[in-house]
């Protein structure tokens, strides 16, 4: 099990700055995410869209300012899960708790941030009837380890980048790719869309345009996929596993289960700490609100500063805190 | 002024009434009028969680840009008319048009 002082759930912008306001104070992070990388939505949706208000930088890239934290935090060696979703909080006798991710890594930490931004990004879901009795059991969203699929029959649908670059790399490990999309183009980079058309046309991958996923089916494990073109022919296709790639979208997921006070999707708290209504669980950034509340990165880095001083006591029961300048006192590394 | 009709994802019709001399965009006031729109990326044309279907209106209302086409496309499902609302300007062409609000409900 992990063993921290502040377990920080989300590493999106404020979740990375609240790194540095415990480090001041001498706090140890490990921080956990949904996504396979740092930065929230800032990496996810907009890395080369420029800010205007972060304070000190005229113009700042989105990925850039991720860069320029993660620059920031490094003497304070923070740790990272990445690619995971915290699912349980359990609350320990000493008032301590330990949190669970989808794939059971388990931390120990004596105080829980969250600073989950507007939830974990999950895949978007085709509609399809039966399609969660077969996740798992063929059905899956994400390519996590490629070696699954080699000598498998996979069928991937969708149009954009993932779709094309995943169709690209498993030609050469899976028994035979079809990518189905439902158009007769593809909007993703242009140099990918004329790789797949050549791997279609060499023979190497089966290419279905114009065509929509109808059915699933298979007796406890995917076997087959049934299509449907424009002019609503029926194909069906035997294959071990169906990718549905059709991006990514935020939901809050089991945050909405930790018994905290939650108004349209927003955690509660209290304007002095950001403390939440239970004991050792703070909320940050994006996810919180309170009256006159702005989803601005700038007012989540004041919270990761006001909500440090708060938690301090947890971790550090018997010491005063006093309040130090990094003028005076600099940034001491751990 | 301009007036349409926005049905949510339960298939209610509501009369919505928004200022044309503001320079709203629609996903402004879908979300001032409190309809569940996520607008992750705040308008950029980054994330179709303000994505709508337009059921009557203008042709030219129900056209989307490439920029628009770009995420659409991405969606597991998408209409002819789709348009991401964030990039519709709150504009006389609303007038009398009806919508319906497409994107990912928040649980």
């Amino acid at each position: 099990m992990i063993q921290t002082d502040l377990c920080i759930i989300g590493a999106g912008p404020v979740g990375l700055f609240a790194v540095f306001e415990a480090g001041l104070l001498k706090m140890r992070c490990h921080l956990i995410d949904a996504l396979p990388q740092v930065g929230g939505q800032l990496s996810e949706i907009y890395p080369q869209k420029p800010i205007y208000d972060i304070p000190g930088y005229p113009e700042v890239k989105a990925q850039e300012l991720v860069d320029n934290l993660m620059e920031q935090i490094k003497p304070f060696k923070p740790t990272f899960t990445l690619g995971e979703r915290v699912d349980y909080l359990e609350k320990q006798e000493d008032g301590s708790y330990v949190v669970t991710t989808s794939d059971k890594t388990q931390v120990h930490a004596q105080v829980i941030v969250i600073a989950g931004g507007l939830g974990c990004f999950e895949p978007r879901k085709p509609v399809l009837d039966n399609l969660e009795t077969f996740e798992g059991k063929g059905v899956t969203y994400m390519v996590k380890n490629p070696e699954t699929f080699r000598d498998k029959n996979v069928v991937l649908a969708g149009g954009g980048d993932s779709a094309l670059d995943w169709t690209i790399y498993l030609a050469e490990v899976a028994k035979r790719v079809t990518l189905v999309h439902r158009n007769e183009t593809f909007r993703g980079a242009p140099d990918s869309a004329a790789k797949v058309f050549d791997l279609a046309s060499e023979g190497k991958i089966d290419l279905i345009l114009s065509a929509n996923l109808k059915e699933i089916s298979g007796n406890g494990k995917l076997d087959s996929v049934t299509l449907t073109d424009k002019t609503k022919n029926e194909y069906k296709i035997e294959t071990d596993y169906l990718i549905p790639l059709f991006g990514l979208s935020p939901k809050l997921g089991p945050i909405a289960d930790w018994g905290l006070s939650i108004d349209k999707n927003a955690i509660e708290v209290d304007t002095r700490d950001y403390s939440t209504g239970v004991d050792r669980i703070y909320a940050i950034g994006d996810i919180n609100t309170y009256p006159g509340k702005l989803k601005l990165i700038l007012c989540g880095f004041h919270e990761a500063a006001i909500m440090m001083h708060s938690a301090f006591k947890y971790v550090y029961p018997d010491q005063k805190l006093s309040f130090k300048y990094t003028t005076v006192n600099g940034v001491n590394a751990f | 002024m301009v007036k349409f009709t926005v049905e949510d994802q339960d298939g209610n019709r509501q009369e919505v009434e928004a200022p044309t001399d503001m320079g709203f965009s629609l996903m402004e006031i879908l979300k001032a009028s409190e309809y569940p729109i996520l607008a992750t990326c705040g308008g950029m044309a980054l994330c179709a969680t303000c994505h709508i279907e337009i059921l009557e209106g203008p042709d030219e209302l129900g056209e989307a840009t490439d920029l628009e086409l770009d995420q659409l496309e991405n969606l597991p499902e998408y209409f002819p008319t789709s348009r991401l609302s964030c990039q519709i300007r709150v504009s006389d062409m609303l007038e009398g048009a009806v919508l319906k609000l497409r994107g990912e409900d928040v649980i």
